[in-house]
């Protein structure tokens, strides 16, 4: 049930339409430095969106990112010299929402903590098997990814990324999905004895999530033109996502778009200034996050807005 | 071939046994469901690396300065990092997820820090590396060795556990913190010192297998996972399941990398997770609640 909206819905779609129609004109500004800031930036909110659309209401903290943006690449090295690009990226999304129902059967009956446990290792796990398969098999590890495709397209492809996530997270908040969901994450118990089928309700959001942040990855595998596991199942994309959607607030749908920003600036920054202290100082910046943010920068926000209205009423 | 197998696995299983009752106990008594286990046996390992090839002193000399090193740092993680998210938890499940991201968060620095110090290159060191005779095959001393010395140390946390009026006041805090509170044992101290004694014992799990494995900075992630999975399997809070559940991961990791390929130990071990899961998802020894 999408329709009818409230005033405030209609401006806020009509809003981030022509944010998005402003955004997409910044190829024509910059294709060097800014287009590539851009990019990562653009690919970090859709991840952080997709993994906030799951672990934000559930509570359940996946740390499993890496394992589906890797996947996501590895189907395009896989596809892309045979098949047209529209489907690949349908195989990497069935691949993605794959890997997610293997998981969320496997966990997602129990408590969280078998689902977290699970999702922390499985990236390691299909790198894993990823390298048995190539030396087995196919006698290479790496391998080389030949897809016309220019940084433009890529960017513009992210953006419809970031509003297919943005745009799944509003109208799941809108059905019976999302409110199942709610119940969930407040306490599961209640939500299993008013009829909710919580784990069939867990499994199918952890099975979006998959998909569009495989997608991403998929979208973003010809900017690596080579590519090997190492590279693909990097376990810094997990601990990134997680760290941007909270410091900018899982709970809320537009959270994690304020927390990549600041954090891909400040990743860019310390990446340039420190590069051999790179990852102690992230590990700093996320204990701080989790200790002195805990509700994120929108928790935040909307707390001192609500301040400010209390004030001026 | 196949008793070579069994005792390769009973003598990597020691190591991996002392490493998941760390775990156990800082799960089971302190509640903290720490994922930065691997990089405190990394830290271990580099420890004795750097104290066997920069001052000759023999791992087995060094355990004596980084299990307590180990146990104070621990403390201190569990007193200044761990104790204000114990605070400010409205309930179990909120300290569930502050403590997965806090010590998540650690993984990094502690990672991070190694990666500073070490780079990402792979180390070993040569430690009583001479074959011995075991049941018709050789194995090397230092597996041996090592194994005798985590026997050693599970048997007097075992006695320490069950034969002392601490060890029972924290087996009581495993079971549950609020009736230990009402029987006048102080639970934020019992939970600091299992907290701590669980990184030491972890501490000391990683510098035994620095005497025979090949390790870098970021490997932990794959020590991590094992101990996790042990804990979850032996049943959390239980010293015996995870003595029991480190063997049998030892087996089945064993029995893979030599009959199959060493490359997919850790789908072993996920496959182990998943029959765990899916057939007794409360551990060997754990109860259903």
């Amino acid at each position: 049930m999408i329709f009818p909206m409230q005033r405030r819905e209609v401006i806020a779609v009509v809003a981030s339409t022509a944010a998005l129609a402003l955004l997409a004109g910044l190829p024509l500004a910059d294709d060097g430095f800014w287009l590539a800031l851009a990019i990562s930036i653009a690919s970090y909110v859709a991840m952080a969106t997709a993994w906030a659309l799951f672990s934000g209401p559930t509570n359940y903290v996946s740390l499993a990112t890496a394992a589906f943006f890797g996947s996501g690449a590895y189907v395009v090295s896989a596809l892309a010299e045979t098949a047209p690009w529209p489907v690949v990226l349908v195989a990497a999304a069935l691949v993605g929402a794959l890997l997610a129902l293997a998981t969320g059967l496997a966990t997602l009956r129990l408590s969280g903590v078998y689902f977290v446990i699970f999702s922390f290792g499985l990236a390691e796990l299909i790198r894993q098997l990823v390298t048995y398969y190539q030396t087995q098999v196919t006698g290479s590890v790496g391998r080389y990814i030949f897809v016309t495709i220019s940084a433009s397209e890529i960017y513009w492809q992210l953006l419809g990324l970031c509003a297919i996530a943005l745009f799944t997270g509003w109208a799941i908040q809108r059905s019976r999905l999302g409110f199942a969901l709610r119940v969930i994450g407040d306490d599961e118990t209640v939500a299993a004895h008013s009829g909710i089928d919580t784990a069939r309700v867990k499994v199918l959001l952890f099975c979006i999530s998959g998909a569009l942040i495989a997608l991403v990855g998929a979208v973003m595998a010809p900017r690596f033109t080579y590519i090997e596991p190492q590279i693909a199942y990097n376990p810094m994309v997990s601990f990134q996502v997680v760290i941007m959607a909270l410091l900018g607030g899982s709970k809320r749908l537009w959270g994690p778009l304020v927390g990549v920003i600041p954090f891909v600036l400040l990743h860019e920054w310390i990446a340039g200034r420190f590069p051999n202290h790179t990852h102690l100082l992230l590990g700093m910046v996320f204990l701080l996050v989790v200790y002195f943010v805990p509700q994120g920068v929108s928790g935040w926000l909307e707390k001192a807005w609500r301040r400010i209205r209390g004030e001026s009423a | 071939m196949l008793t070579a197998i069994l005792v390769a696995s009973v003598l990597l299983g020691g190591a991996y046994a002392l490493m998941a009752m760390g775990l156990t106990l800082q799960y089971g008594v302190a509640r903290i469901m720490n994922l930065a286990t691997g990089e405190t046996l990394m830290g271990a390992a580099f420890g004795s690396f750097w104290l066997f090839t920069a001052m000759q002193l023999s791992p087995l000399l060094s355990l004596l300065f980084i299990v307590p090193l180990a146990f104070a740092i621990n403390w201190a993680i569990y007193r200044w990092l761990l104790t204000p998210l114990v605070r400010r938890a409205k309930n179990q499940g909120m300290l569930e997820v502050d403590s997965i991201l806090a010590t998540f968060g650690l993984l990094f620095v502690i990672e991070g820090a190694m990666l500073a110090g070490f780079g990402g290159n792979y180390y070993s060191y040569s430690f009583l590396a001479e074959p011995v005779t075991l049941l018709g095959h050789s194995f090397g001393l230092n597996r041996v060795v090592a194994f005798g010395v985590a026997a050693l140390m599970a048997l007097a946390l075992y006695l320490g556990l069950n034969r002392t009026r601490y060890g029972t006041a924290i087996r009581a805090v495993a079971v549950d913190p609020v009736a230990a509170g009402l029987v006048a044992i102080d639970v934020p101290r019992a939970a600091a010192f299992a907290f701590a004694l669980g990184g030491a014992l972890t501490a000391c799990g990683g510098s035994l297998l620095s005497m025979f494995l090949t390790f870098n900075a970021s490997m932990g992630v794959v020590f991590t996972m094992k101990a996790l999975i042990i804990v979850i399997m032996g049943g959390v809070g239980d010293p015996r399941g995870a003595v029991i559940a480190a063997f049998l991961l030892a087996l089945v990791e064993t029995v893979v990398a030599a009959l199959v390929d060493p490359g997919l130990t850790l789908a072993a071990t996920y496959l182990l997770f998943v029959l765990t899961l899916l057939f007794r998802p409360q551990g060997l020894m754990g109860r259903r609640t």
